[in-house]
C-alpha cells in the first residue's frame, strides 16, 4: 500500500514538473499570439481597442511603400544568403575534408563568427564598408583612383552588404553541419567510385549532395528562420537606411509597435511573419517527422 | 563506431601535389583571410589614435599604438546620455545571464525529464506544440508580453527579463535534455523505481548526474544565446539593465559628430569577448550545441 501512495505522489509531481511548460505553452505562446491576431483585426492605433474592421489593416499593410520595400528585401536578402551560405558552407566543408593540414585551426577561422552576435556583425562591417575609411578607401589608395564599393550608403544596393556580413556570420555554421554528413558517408562508397573512375566533381554531384539531403534541409530551414527574424544585424548596421532601403519585416513590427505606435499595423505585420514562418517549417516539420517514423519502424 | 566515423576524413586520399590540390589549398586560404579580415579590423582599428585612422589605411598596423580606445570604451564611452562606458552593460549583461542560464537550464531539464521517462497524459501533444513554437519569430509574442509584465509590475526588471529568458528558452532546453533522455536506458530508471527513489529524487541523483555532456552544451548555447541577444534586453530589461550588446549598439549608432571609431572598435570587441571565449574555450561542444539547438532534435 505505502509503495502505491509512493507512485501515485511521483505521478503528481511529474505533472507539477510539467505545469511551468503548459502554463508557458498555453498563456504565452498560445495567448500572445491569439491576443496579437486579434489586435490585427481591429482598428487600434496608439492603444488597443476591441473594433473589429476584419483584415483592413493587412490591406493598409499591403498598400504601404515601407512594409513593400521590408518584404522584398526579405525575398532579395532570404534567397541570396541562403543560396551563398549552403554553397560556400558546403565547399568549405568538402575542402576540409580533403585531409588537409591544419585542419582544426581552419575549422576554428570559419565558425568563429558565428560565436558573435548579430549586433557585433553589423557594426564591424558597416566599419568595413564605409566608404571613406573601409574597403572603398583601401582599394583607391592602391592605385583605382576611380574603384567604387559604396554600397552601404547607395539605396538600390545596400541590401546586399547585409548579405555578406550573414554570409560571414552563418557559412561556419554550415560548414560544421555538413562536414558532419561528409564524415558520416561510408568510405567505402569513395572506394567503389575510384573503382569506376568516376571523376571526383561527379562523384560530389551525382553521390555526395544527393546523401546530404538531410543535412542541406537542416542547414536550409535553420537560415531561413534566422532570415525571417532578421533584425538586430539591419538595426545594428545600417538601421534601416539609407532612408528605408534596408528595412526587413521584423523591424517593421518593432518600429511600429513602440516607436509609431500603430499597433494595428505592426501586429498585421507580425502575423504575416508568423504564416511566412508556418510555411518554411511546416513542411520541414512533417518530413521529419516522417523520416524519423521510418527510422524507427 | 560512429564516433569514430566523424572524426576521420572521408574525402577521397589525396595523393601527390596536384593541380587540384593547390586548387583546394588556394580556396581555403583566401576564405580563411575573408573570415580573419573583420578580426584583423577591429584589433589594429582599436589600438589605433584617431589621426591615424582619418589616414584611412584600414588595413595598415597601428603607427603609434594606444591602449587608449580600450580604456574610453570601457569605462567613458557615451551611450547617447550617460558617459560611463561599456563596463555598465557588461554589469548588467552578467546579471541577466548568471540567473537566466540557471533559471532556464533548470525549468529545461526538469520537463525534458518528465517528458521522457514518466507517462504523463498529453506529454507528446506538449513536446510538438514546443517543437513548433520554438521556431516562431518573437515579434508575434512582443506585445502582449510587455503589456503582461506592465501590469504584473515586472517590466523593465532583472525579473522580467530573466523571466523572458526563461520562456523563449524552453522549447529548445526541453527538446535538448528529453532527447537525451530518451536516448538513456529505461532500465535505469526502473531501478532507481524499484529502489523507492520517488519523481525528484531520481532526477536529482541519477538522470541529471548522468545528463552532464548534455548540461555542458546548454550551458554553452544559453551563454552564447542569452549574451548575443539584443531584441529581448531592448525592450524587456528597462532603462537602467541594458545589456551590453544594447549599450554597444547605442555607444556607435547615436554618437554625434565625429565618431571616434577606435573606441567604437574597442567597445565591440570588448562586446565579443564573451562569446569568443567559450568558443574557443568549449572547441567541439560549441558545435554540438549549436547543432543540437539548431536542429531542434
Amino acid at each position: 500500500m505505502p509503495l502505491v501512495r509512493h507512485r501515485t505522489a511521483s505521478r503528481l509531481a511529474a505533472g507539477l514538473a510539467l505545469s511551468p511548460a503548459l502554463l508557458v505553452l498555453v498563456v504565452v505562446y498560445l495567448g500572445c499570439t491569439a491576443w496579437t491576431v486579434w489586435i490585427s483585426l481591429t482598428s487600434s492605433r496608439m492603444l488597443p481597442n476591441s473594433t473589429f474592421v476584419g483584415l483592413r489593416q493587412y490591406a493598409s499593410l499591403m498598400g504601404n511603400e515601407r512594409w513593400q520595400v521590408s518584404v522584398a528585401n526579405l525575398a532579395v536578402f532570404g534567397s541570396l544568403f541562403l543560396i551563398a551560405s549552403l554553397a560556400l558552407g558546403f565547399l568549405l566543408a568538402v575542402a576540409i575534408d580533403q585531409r588537409v593540414r591544419a585542419e582544426n585551426t581552419l575549422r576554428s577561422i570559419f565558425l568563429y563568427p558565428y560565436s558573435m552576435s548579430f549586433i557585433v556583425t553589423g557594426l564591424v562591417w558597416q566599419w568595413l564598408l564605409n566608404p571613406s575609411f573601409g574597403i572603398e578607401k583601401m582599394v583607391r589608395d592602391f592605385g583605382f583612383p576611380s574603384f567604387r564599393f559604396d554600397w552601404i550608403v547607395r539605396q538600390d544596393m545596400v541590401i546586399y552588404t547585409l548579405v555578406f556580413a550573414a554570409v560571414w556570420h552563418a557559412a561556419g555554421l554550415v560548414m560544421a553541419i555538413m562536414l558532419a554528413g561528409l564524415r558520416g558517408i561510408d568510405e567505402d562508397i569513395w572506394k567503389a567510385t575510384r573503382i569506376d573512375g568516376l571523376p571526383a566533381w561527379r562523384v560530389y554531384l551525382s553521390i555526395v549532395i544527393p546523401m546530404l539531403g538531410a543535412s542541406f534541409a537542416t542547414a536550409a530551414v535553420l537560415l531561413a528562420t534566422s532570415v525571417v527574424r532578421l533584425y538586430d544585424l539591419s538595426v545594428a548596421m545600417t538601421n534601416g537606411g539609407p532612408g528605408v532601403a534596408s528595412e526587413v519585416p521584423a523591424k517593421f513590427v518593432m518600429d511600429h509597435l513602440f516607436e509609431r505606435g500603430n499597433l494595428g499595423l505592426a501586429t498585421a505585420a507580425a502575423t504575416s511573419m508568423l504564416i511566412t514562418v508556418a510555411a518554411v517549417v511546416a513542411p520541414w516539420l512533417v518530413w521529419q517527422s516522417r523520416r524519423t517514423r521510418r527510422a524507427h519502424a | 563506431m560512429s564516433a569514430i566515423a566523424v572524426t576521420q576524413p572521408a574525402g577521397m586520399r589525396p595523393r601527390r601535389l596536384t593541380p587540384a590540390r593547390i586548387g583546394v589549398y588556394a580556396f581555403l586560404i583566401v576564405t580563411a583571410l575573408f573570415f580573419l579580415t573583420p578580426l584583423y579590423v577591429m584589433l589594429v582599428t582599436s589600438l589605433k589614435p584617431m589621426e591615424e585612422i582619418r589616414l584611412g589605411a584600414i588595413l595598415a598596423l597601428p603607427r603609434a599604438p594606444t591602449l587608449e580606445p580600450w580604456v574610453k570604451a570601457w569605462s567613458a564611452a557615451c551611450t547617447g546620455l550617460r558617459c560611463d562606458g561599456i563596463s555598465v552593460g557588461f554589469a548588467n549583461s552578467v546579471k541577466i545571464l548568471v540567473p537566466s542560464v540557471v533559471a532556464s537550464i533548470a525549468v529545461g531539464s526538469l520537463t525534458g525529464y518528465a517528458l521522457s521517462f514518466w507517462k504523463v497524459r498529453g506529454a507528446g501533444l506538449l513536446f510538438g506544440a514546443l517543437m513548433i513554437v520554438a521556431f516562431v519569430p518573437y515579434q508575434i509574442f512582443i506585445y502582449p508580453l510587455v503589456r503582461v509584465f506592465a501590469f504584473a509590475g515586472i517590466n523593465n526588471s532583472i525579473l522580467g527579463i530573466v523571466l523572458i529568458h526563461t520562456i523563449f528558452g524552453l522549447p529548445t532546453m526541453t527538446l535538448l535534455f528529453r532527447n537525451y533522455f530518451a536516448s538513456l536506458p529505461q532500465e535505469l530508471f526502473k531501478a532507481a523505481r524499484v529502489d523507492g527513489a520517488g519523481f525528484f529524487r531520481i532526477f536529482w541523483s541519477v538522470m541529471l548526474p548522468m545528463a552532464t555532456p548534455m548540461l555542458i552544451v546548454a550551458v554553452i548555447l544559453q551563454v552564447t544565446g542569452i549574451w548575443n541577444d539584443f531584441i529581448l534586453g531592448l525592450i524587456f530589461a528597462g532603462r537602467e539593465n541594458l545589456p551590453m550588446t544594447v549599450q554597444l549598439n547605442n555607444i556607435v549608432n547615436s554618437t554625434q559628430g565625429e565618431r571616434a571609431y577606435n573606441v567604437d572598435m574597442a567597445a565591440t570587441i570588448l562586446t565579443a569577448l564573451v562569446p569568443l571565449a567559450v568558443y574557443f574555450a568549449s572547441g567541439r561542444w560549441f558545435v554540438r550545441g549549436i547543432a543540437a539547438g539548431a536542429v531542434k532534435g
